[in-house]
């Protein structure tokens, strides 16, 4: 299962397909030791600061980017879905520790962020974590948490000037305190921008999204506001914790490393979300991968059980 | 006598397929073999347009696939299959349409119940898993009667999902678990008010145990292969809460041209995934 920690830096370019070349070590100094903790000890680069000469992430002004050659603004999905799965496997065939995967990924979740922004996508969701994660051992996961603090850490303001909203889903009571209160105060300070609308999944199960909005529907019941024949679709999906967004149905569900299953991410809102299996690992996943999904989402028929339009 | 013995050819080339058809699955459960097919009977339209067919004869053209298909699940050793007959959406199509799909419905589930049929050669247990109470009245009788004419059956179970929408089944279990819990809340207050002992709150909350629990599926466990034929990926409101680790396939092939090498490729598929799914299946 994808697990991204969210070390969005700046100094990092946009297009990560360079990460795949053998002279990815100089990309990444913090590596050398091979240690699974070898690039968190170095501590992230100073905010603002170009590796390598790699240019800061580039948001445009909103409709002044081209589009890719063959993709219409007209048939844009409003609300793309990822599951960023294969950072694992990415730095097992090169060598490189697990931590090193992560890194990737970061880097490639950012470039998305910004071609989501470039080209007029709405609605972002990712899996970051998911609560069936937490059985990996735990100096992995203590180590994806520290990555995704000190990544929203240093990416916010940017976010925040971007015009990208930030929302968290999941269970975070299970979080530690501090990320509980940053992530708090992302979702607060961003809650106004409207550019793009980013939903990151934490400890996030599609199951227990369903359990816990009929759990409050059955509250309603028991306080008598409503009765139990009265729970309909509308009034369950109200509750799901998609509920922060105008768009909580994907229109594109992009799944990277050729698994071919959707593991416990947003299922009651997945029901007409057109699925893309993508064989890329999620680092290698760049905008090309990202321009040939949203291509093959624009030619799909979308009929939802109905005719023909 | 030249015809009977074209007859007789016929039935030796016959065996031969049925033969080595065994054989082919005899090797495949060497590895393991999915106790769960489910399928989204997706192309029939299509089919029908692309042979210049009759209104309503893709259909018929995937009821015969639709059978061909079961029964090489059964041999196999596939002992849940689960079909995604007909949608609560589907009821948006043509009046016309809709009219013809319940009506070769109707005119299928009663050749279910006949001696011949695939469903008591094979001893199937069949259930019709969705909000029956917005079937045509003549079809929701005929399945209670089909439903109630297998109830003994147990070598394999076929799960007809009709008036079926995944979204539809977890309200409904959210219904009856709110009701259920609302009556059991209700006799205990009754028992507590006599016996002045303290109040548990947590008995109250519906858990994702009542959810299952009251879910149309309840009857199956979780699908091991979804397939959805014409190569069209997406779920279409089924299943949407028992496929959440499920292998998706989706071959290109219009429903009524779906063949045994698609069974065949779709199970290859399993049981190279099968160590992960198995992994994340064991996890609570």
């Amino acid at each position: 299962m994808a697990v991204v920690p969210l070390r969005l830096h700046l100094s990092f370019t946009s297009s990560p397909r360079h990460v795949s070349r053998p002279s990815l070590g100089g990309l990444l100094p913090s590596l050398s030791s091979r240690s699974f903790f070898s690039s968190a000890n170095n501590g992230p680069p100073e905010k603002g600061a170009i590796l390598n000469g790699t240019p800061p992430a580039h948001y445009a002004a909103e409709d002044s980017v081209a589009l890719p050659a063959g993709l219409r603004r007209e048939l844009m999905p409003s609300h793309v879905a990822v599951i960023m799965d294969g950072n694992r496997r990415w730095a097992r065939m090169r060598g490189l520790p697990v931590g090193s995967g992560y890194e990737a990924g970061a880097r490639a979740f950012r470039s998305i962020v910004e071609l989501c922004c470039n080209w007029g996508i709405r609605v972002l969701t990712v899996f970051a974590f998911s609560s069936d994660n937490w059985f990996r051992p735990k100096v992995e996961t203590d180590f994806l948490m520290g990555l995704f603090e000190r990544g929203l850490r240093d990416e916010l303001q940017h976010l925040t000037s971007a015009g990208v909203r930030i929302s968290i889903i999941g269970d975070v009571s299970r979080l530690l305190k501090p990320l509980q209160v940053l992530l708090a105060d992302a979702m607060e300070t961003t809650i106004n921008n409207s550019r793009l609308h980013l939903i990151i999944a934490v400890n996030y199960s599609g199951q227990n999204d369903i359990v816990q909005a009929c759990q409050k529907l059955a509250i309603k019941v028991k306080d008598g506001l409503i009765e139990p024949e009265e729970i309909n679709e509308f009034l369950v999906e109200r509750e799901l914790e998609t509920n922060c967004t105008d768009f909580p149905h994907p229109d594109l569900l992009i799944r990277t490393s050729g698994e071919i299953r959707i593991s416990n991410f947003l299922l009651w809102q997945l029901a007409y979300t057109e699925l893309y299996f993508a064989h890329s690992l999620w680092p290698d996943f760049g905008e090309d991968e990202f321009r040939e999904a949203v291509y093959s989402f624009q030619r799909r028929q979308r009929r939802y059980g109905g005719q023909k339009s | 006598m030249d015809g009977k013995r074209n007859t007789i050819l016929f039935k030796l080339f016959g065996s031969s397929i049925s033969y080595m058809r065994r054989c082919l699955f005899s090797v495949l459960s060497v590895g393991p073999v999915p106790n769960h097919l489910a399928f989204i009977l997706d192309g029939n339209r299509r089919y029908a347009k692309k042979w210049n067919l009759g209104e309503g004869m893709g259909y018929r053209a995937g009821f015969l696939s639709l059978m061909s298909l079961i029964k090489y699940c059964y041999e196999l050793g596939v002992k849940y299959v689960s079909i995604y007959a007909f949608s609560i959406d589907n009821f948006r199509r043509r009046p016309e349409e809709v009219q013809c799909v319940m009506d070769l419905m109707l005119e299928k589930i009663e050749g279910l119940l006949k001696e011949e049929s695939l469903v008591n050669q094979y001893g199937v247990r069949v259930y019709f898993i969705g909000n029956l109470k917005l079937l045509h009245e003549p079809v929701r009788l005929a399945a209670e009667r089909a439903m109630k004419a297998t109830s003994n059956n147990n070598n394999s179970i076929l799960l007809i999902c009709v008036a079926y929408t995944s979204t539809d089944e977890i309200v409904h279990a959210a219904q009856e678990s709110c009701e259920d819990k609302w009556a059991t809340t209700q006799s205990s207050a009754n028992i507590k008010d006599s016996q002045d002992g303290e109040e548990k709150d947590t008995d109250d909350v519906i858990k994702l145990s009542d959810i299952e629990s009251h879910m149309y599926m309840r009857v199956a466990p979780d699908p091991d292969i979804l397939v959805r034929t014409s190569g069209e990926t997406r779920l279409s409101n089924f299943l949407l809460w028992q496929t959440s680790n499920c292998l998706l396939y989706s071959p290109k092939a219009l429903w009524p041209e779906i063949g045994l090498r698609h069974l065949v490729w779709g199970v290859l598929n399993f049981q190279r995934a099968h160590p992960y799914l198995e992994r994340g299946r064991k996890q609570p």
